[in-house]
């Protein structure tokens, strides 16, 4: 007995664009067992994980929040995945974002300025561009497998964070906490509504959504993107270089990692301490597919992804169920969108494949 | 030609009689399209039977299902006389019938006795393999060294080690599909010489082409398929081959319209002292090539597959980089071996490589992005870094309607498009760029006759407004049909050029093998023409 995975003729249209909402579904009904296993009731639960953080408007603007960074990374990342390269780093490429805009702030941090807040935009861009650089030379050099070598660098970026925090640029008055010192206010974003912590970044991840969207869609670059990601022998065919784009995306990707990590330490957190990302880096993998490589999907895929946080916390705090909870709905969801994916392209077939083909 | 399918009034005889194999009605549909519909004919034994039949006519699902591996939705298969049931292609090589596949499974680092011992179902001793291999040799005229490795060996002499599997097995039906799409004319006629003797010896042979001049030469029944069914059964001793291609496309066949005499103008495209090294594994270096292309010229480069042609391509079209003489390639006087592609588009060099999805176009990208891909530049339709879709899509539009690109608009992924129509859009593409040097590879492979003919009329009239087109074509027929000069490429090398009208095919033949085994080769020839004689 054998199981074969036969490529559809033809696969429908539609179901590119359903299968993330089967997925969601198929990972509902999965949490459900999941949960009863558990021994909670099972409503209950996926009530408090999905219904209950957004049934107020702190909570809609907590749910803006958490989908600010995923977005704006995810949207970096789809660019590169477009063009196939894969970009798995952007966890620590947003921790050096946080790393330089940060300590620009630290550096200044008596100032009153206006032009801090900009200038450490720009560092954190500057900062995640650089530790994405890293992998696209030693691609573009040495053929190294730039999924490795982003990943790898991850750690290196958390590591230096950890040192910074513990070391140099720990607070002095923070009684010996792994802390830096608060940023000063000239270095905070803005918030956008009162009374809440939804900030400018929120903003910044619309314009990115609308700016991807003409990059990909109506840029001459973007589509050179495509086309090296689809067919990279038409691409040499009519001159569009790989390595261009392996640095375009890569730079792209890694600006608005490090972007999307400013905007947490200038923003929720306002200062630099050892953790400023719960996995926002990888997750937002998991949003890009989600949303179909493509910015508006991106969107709808980043507020799912920031409500599975969300119900984790909560789920925590009401029912006494581990945090690990988010983690497993992320990979559970990952899983199941992988899964109709394959069965939108392929069919399962069951039986012996014909005997093995001995060349006649 | 007579539309008479069904002998089945002589079938009805005694179990001498029976066919070696008979096709009864057999029917075969896949999602959206019937392959077979209803198709019946029989084999004698000691017959050469051609199957006929443009691409996608229906014929490899038939080769498949008389293999074993595909299953009929209706219809039967006798086999002499009695009915079988073909499950897979091992029942099938337990039958007695062989299959030479068009692209051969052979391990380059293996010998050619390794290579056969793999295929065979018991193999004990290879001393007395070698022995029966050496006899088969013998018997059959296929000279063939067993422990030679086979990437020392040519494109023929590794389709010999097929067919010497197939004879190993004492087959009482050979089916070759495409036998000689990739040999000399010299090594095609040493291969007609082995299928004559083998029938001679009752063997029935199923021969499946659409090179028609071999059919003549070579077999005794044409069965004709046509989008899946049986359309006539005709004797091609008697017919020409026009006559059996009109069968084949079910239309008139209109031979292209070459025109006046051109004077040839300015040279547009020179190719002097061009040497490359490959970097691909079993790729071929180019050495030493010389060219010259004018204006209002159609220069053919034949070659038997594997000689330097994608090399030559991928270097004329600038995907190569190439170090050392940037002078080596220059385009209306501009050395342009330094530029990328788009600096040569940009000086009016298009180019049409061999291979269309993947690489002369996307096919999971519309018609309009397709057309984008190469003309961005030429035609304008890019702004600040920006696609500008209504000139895209109105571009893209008038290459669908010039050249009868039959689709349902410019919004169609390109791989919704049969071979035929989107190699009449990828064409289309290059030639309303109005380029001034076009070099196109293949241009018809795989496409159906009647979009080859509005191709090769097309090329034409490109050169007639004063176009240099470099043809690289291997199906020789073409070339005669389109080119005012040849050049042959053989293992990397190029033969000086000769007009068209003062070349014979025979001598063709003999730059395509190369000048190292000339003598073999014209005693091969003059053997065969003593045979058909």
């Amino acid at each position: 007995m054998l199981i074969r995975l036969e490529p559809r003729r033809q696969h429908s249209q539609a179901m590119v664009y359903l299968s993330p909402v089967l997925a969601i579904i198929l990972t509902l009904m999965a949490g459900m067992v999941i949960f009863s296993i558990m021994g909670k009731d099972p409503l209950r639960a996926l009530h408090t994980f999905f219904i209950l953080p957004v049934n107020n408007i702190y909570g809609i603007t907590e749910l803006f929040v958490k989908a600010t960074p995923l977005v704006i990374i995810a949207i970096g990342l789809a660019m590169g995945f477009r063009a196939n390269v894969w970009n798995i780093g952007a966890e620590g490429q947003l921790t050096m974002g946080a790393i330089f805009g940060g300590g620009l702030a630290l550096l200044f941090h008596d100032s009153t300025s206006v032009f801090l807040l900009p200038a450490m935009l720009v560092m954190g861009a500057l900062g995640g561009a650089f530790w994405a650089a890293i992998p696209a030379w030693l691609r573009t050099r040495f053929n190294a497998n730039e999924i490795l070598t982003s990943l790898m660098l991850t750690y290196v970026g958390v590591l230096v964070l950890s040192y910074l925090v513990h070391g140099p640029w720990r607070s002095p008055d923070g009684f010996n906490f792994p802390e830096s010192r608060p940023f000063p206010a000239a270095a905070l974003l803005p918030v956008i509504y009162d009374g809440t912590r939804v900030h400018l970044g929120s903003l910044i991840a619309l314009l990115a959504v609308v700016g991807g969207w003409i990059l990909l869609s109506k840029s001459v670059i973007g589509f050179q993107l495509r086309v090296v990601g689809k067919a990279p022998q038409a691409a040499r065919h009519v001159g569009f270089r790989q390595k261009r784009m392996v640095w375009f995306t890569l730079l792209l990707s890694g600006g608005l990692a490090g972007l999307a990590g400013l905007f947490e330490v200038a923003g929720p957190i306002g200062q630099l301490q050892p953790q400023i990302s719960p996995g926002y880096g990888f997750t937002a993998i998991i949003v890009a597919f989600l949303g179909r490589l493509h910015p508006v999907g991106i969107l709808f895929g980043g507020l799912i992804m920031a409500l599975t946080y969300l119900g984790g916390e909560l789920a925590q705090i009401m029912m006494g169920l581990p945090n690990a909870v988010t983690g497993l709905f992320q990979g559970i969801l990952l899983f199941f969108l992988l899964a109709c994916d394959v069965l939108t392209k392929y069919r399962v077939r069951f039986g012996s494949a014909a005997p093995k083909g001995r060349a006649a | 030609m007579t539309a008479d399918t069904g002998n089945s009034g002589e079938m009805a005889a005694t179990r001498q009689d029976a066919a070696q194999l008979e096709v009864c009605g057999v029917t075969k549909a896949f999602p959206g399209c019937i392959a077979n519909d209803d198709i019946s004919f029989r084999i004698e034994p000691g017959e050469i039977h051609a199957l006929l039949g443009e691409n996608g006519a229906g014929k490899s699902t038939l080769v498949k299902i008389m293999y074993g591996v595909l299953q009929a939705d209706s219809g039967e298969i006798l086999w002499n006389g009695q009915k079988v049931d073909i499950t897979s292609p091992h029942v099938a090589r337990d039958m007695g019938i062989g299959l030479v596949f068009q692209h051969f499974s052979l391990f380059e680092t293996m010998t050619v006795l390794e290579n056969i011992a793999l295929a065979m179902n018991d193999v004990r001793d290879m001393d007395v393999l070698r022995k029966r291999v050496l006899e088969v040799e013998k018997t059959y005229g296929l000279p063939l060294d067993p422990d030679r490795h086979v990437y020392t060996l040519s494109v023929g002499e590794r389709q010999r080690i097929e067919i010497v599997r197939c004879l190993l097995q004492n087959p009482k039906l050979l089916i070759l599909d495409e036998p000689t799409s990739v040999l000399t004319p010299q090594e095609v006629e040493r291969l007609f010489e082995t299928l004559r003797r083998l029938s001679a010896e009752g063997c029935a042979i199923l021969y499946i082409s659409h090179k028609l001049h071999e059919v003549k030469s070579l077999c005794h029944r044409a069965t004709v398929l046509r989008a899946g069914k049986v359309v006539a059964v005709c004797d091609p001793a008697v017919e020409t081959a026009k006559s059996m291609a009109e069968m084949m496309i079910g239309q008139k066949l209109v031979a292209p319209d070459r025109g006046e005499a051109r004077i040839p103008g300015a040279v547009r495209l020179a190719i002097s002292n061009l040497s490359l090294i490959t970097d691909e594994p079993f790729g071929t270096d180019l050495k030493n090539i010389n060219l010259t292309v004018r204006g209002g010229e159609i220069v053919g480069v034949a070659g038997v597959a594997g000689n330097g042609q994608n090399e030559l391509f991928r270097a004329l079209a600038g995907e190569t980089e190439i170090s050392g003489d940037a002078g080596c390639i220059a385009i209306d006087g501009t050395a342009v071996a330094h530029f990328g592609p788009r600096r040569r588009r940009r000086l009016g060099a298009a180019f049409v490589p061999e291979e269309r999805n993947g690489h002369g176009a996307i096919p999971d990208m519309s018609l309009s992005e397709n057309a984008f891909l190469t003309a961005f530049r030429r035609m304008a339709l890019s702004a600040r870094g920006l696609i500008r879709e209504v000139p895209t899509r109105s571009f893209a539009n008038s290459i669908i309607k010039t050249f009868d690109v039959r689709t349902t608009g410019a919004g169609a992924e390109a791989g919704s498009l049969s071979g035929g129509n989107l190699q009449k859009f990828i064409v289309g593409r290059e030639i309303m760029q109005d380029p001034g040097v076009l070099v196109i590879s293949q241009p018809t492979w795989g496409v159906d006759a009647g979009a080859a003919s509005a191709i090769h009329q097309a090329l034409i009239n490109l050169a007639a407004k004063g176009t240099a087109v470099l043809v690289i074509s291997q199906d020789l027929d073409e070339i005669f049909a389109i080119c005012d000069r040849v050049v042959v490429m053989s293992a990397g090398n190029m033969s000086a050029s000769r007009p068209m009208d003062a070349v014979s095919i025979e001598e063709i033949g003999l730059l395509m093998g190369g000048l190292h085994d000339l003598e073999g080769n014209v005693a091969q020839t003059e053997g065969g023409h003593v045979d058909q004689a």
